[in-house]
């Protein structure tokens, strides 16, 4: 279907984003890269009065290192974030998504920033930055606050962000030596969204035991589900086939999958221990991977 | 704010001004406005690839594209892309491994080979299906396209 009529407004900086916002309350809407909004108005989905797009605005751009921590733009664009030489170093996980995201003409536009307030449930980046315990960064009139990723997620396509507010950045913890990341995934085509897909990310310490283990399944609830009873299996042990398999169990207390049009609940479970075994083997000593 | 807005812009070169309705996504801009018709709208909600075109050098859904967000931007369609002859060689492969049947798909599926030949010289054919895999074809099942564009590849090496 066409778009409803709407009006359009660019704006170049945040002070136009607030006088748009003020101006016209809940009938003006932000777009981005416009690869969830845009396919959504073309369903008639929602009837916003203005389009603020904020792609021009300088204060939502760039990535920098600042003080151990990974600063990511929102209006970092997918295809960005898969070929950034400090994502790749320093937040590899984000780089390991990005081809699971859509195709390469969407992750030439679809923003960070976007997909983080969509909260697609099945999406790949709102799993990505609770795996890695990142920090949403707010922006409004009032200025920003900080909230931690695990946080931000509330529910069925809702976020911690309220009226007035935009998504400014994303900030990640950088990888150590220590650091394990994967992102695995089911998808009945390549591109689409997951039909069960797992983040994980922990650390080694030493002597070989898992420190801080992340598991986070997408694609199986609400949105990111950050597995407790998986991670609670794993922490402060040695990486084996058996504490593997005791995460893969300890699964069926942490995920409670609705059906949908992919399988039942079942299957869901079952796709996400498969994962959960994927990802992890990936972590083992060469030796013992090989066993 | 207004319901229109203007915008200039470059499309396969040519300087174009036009007012444009918010509503008003590229490809209809292009085909309905420009009279460029080689741009095909399709599911016009991001799936097929019908309205692959390139935004600044980059690939883009068409129908995923605001025209009135175009404002000094530069666009290519198949028709800019076939008169600068960058794909002439892909463009006869098609013909001549029979990859287009009915056509609706081809010239989005050539634009998004086209970014093959340009950022992954080194494609398999693996790598070629996972490219296009944003690309539906109804009629060819595929295989001829890929041969087409794979055979490009190895031609240029
Ligand atoms: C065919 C298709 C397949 C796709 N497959 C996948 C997939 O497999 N995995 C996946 O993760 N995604 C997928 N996507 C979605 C894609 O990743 C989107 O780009 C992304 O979800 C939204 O980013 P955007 O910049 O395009 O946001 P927009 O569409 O511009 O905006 C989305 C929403 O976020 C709001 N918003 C945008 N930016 C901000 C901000 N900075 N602060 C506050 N609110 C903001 C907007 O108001 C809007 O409500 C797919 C899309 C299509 C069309
Ligand atoms: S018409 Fe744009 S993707 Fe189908
Ligand atoms: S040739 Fe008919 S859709 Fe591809």
């Amino acid at each position: 279907m066409k778009w409803p009529s709407f009006g359009y407004m660019r704006a170049a900086g945040l002070p136009d984003v607030w006088r748009a916002l003020a101006e016209h309350g809940a009938a003006a809407q932000v777009v981005a890269g416009g690869q969830t909004l845009l396919a959504t108005l073309a369903f008639r989905l929602s009837d916003p009065k203005l389009l603020v797009d904020i792609t021009r605005v300088p204060e939502l751009r760039g990535i920098t290192l600042t003080g151990g921590m990974l600063r990511i733009g929102a209006l970092t664009r997918h295809a960005e974030l898969g070929r950034d030489a400090l994502v790749a170093r320093h937040a590899p996980l984000l780089a390991e998504a990005v081809p699971y995201i859509a195709h390469p003409a969407i992750r030439n536009r679809g923003t960070i920033g976007g997909s983080l307030a969509y909260a697609d449930p099945a999406a790949e980046l709102p799993a990505c930055v609770v795996a890695l315990d990142a920090v949403v960064v707010l922006v409004s009139a009032g200025g920003e606050r900080r909230v931690p990723a695990r946080d931000f997620f509330t529910g069925l396509l809702t976020t911690a962000l309220e009226p007035g507010e935009l998504i400014a950045a994303v900030e990640v913890p950088v990888a150590t030596a220590a650091t394990r990341s994967a992102i695995v995934e089911v998808a009945r085509r390549s591109g689409d969204y997951a039909m069960a897909g797992l983040a994980a990310c922990l650390s080694m310490d030493a002597a070989g035991n898992v420190v801080a283990p992340r598991l986070v399944c997408f694609g199986v609830g609400n949105g990111p589900v950050l597995a407790a009873h998986a991670v609670a299996a794993l922490e402060g042990r040695a990486l084996t086939a058996a504490s593997i398999a005791a995460a893969q169990a300890a699964l069926a207390q942490d995920l409670d999958p609705p059906a949908d049009l992919h399988g039942p609940p079942e299957m869901k479970l079952h796709l996400c221990r498969v994962l959960t075994a994927r990802a992890l083997t990936r972590f083992l000593p060469a030796a013992e991977a090989a066993a | 704010m207004s319901p229109r807005t203007d915008i200039t812009l470059t499309v396969n070169g040519e300087r174009v001004t036009r007012s444009v309705e918010a509503r008003r996504h590229l490809v209809d801009f292009l085909r309905l406005d420009l009279g460029l018709t080689g741009s095909h709208a399709g599911c016009e909600h991001g799936v097929c690839g019908a309205c692959t075109v390139r935004v600044d050098g980059e690939i883009v859904r068409g129908c995923l594209v605001l025209a009135a967000s175009l404002d000094g931007a530069e666009v290519t369609t198949i028709e800019g892309l076939t008169d600068s002859g960058e794909v002439t060689d892909l463009q006869d492969a098609f013909v001549a491994r029979n990859a287009a049947q009915c056509g609706f798909c081809t010239p989005g599926m050539v634009m998004a080979a086209a970014d093959i030949l340009r950022h992954h010289a080194d494609a398999d054919r693996a790598a070629i299906r996972e490219h296009l895999s944003g690309n539906y074809c109804r009629c060819t099942g595929y295989q001829a396209i890929v041969d087409a564009v794979a055979a490009t590849l190895e031609a240029r090496r």
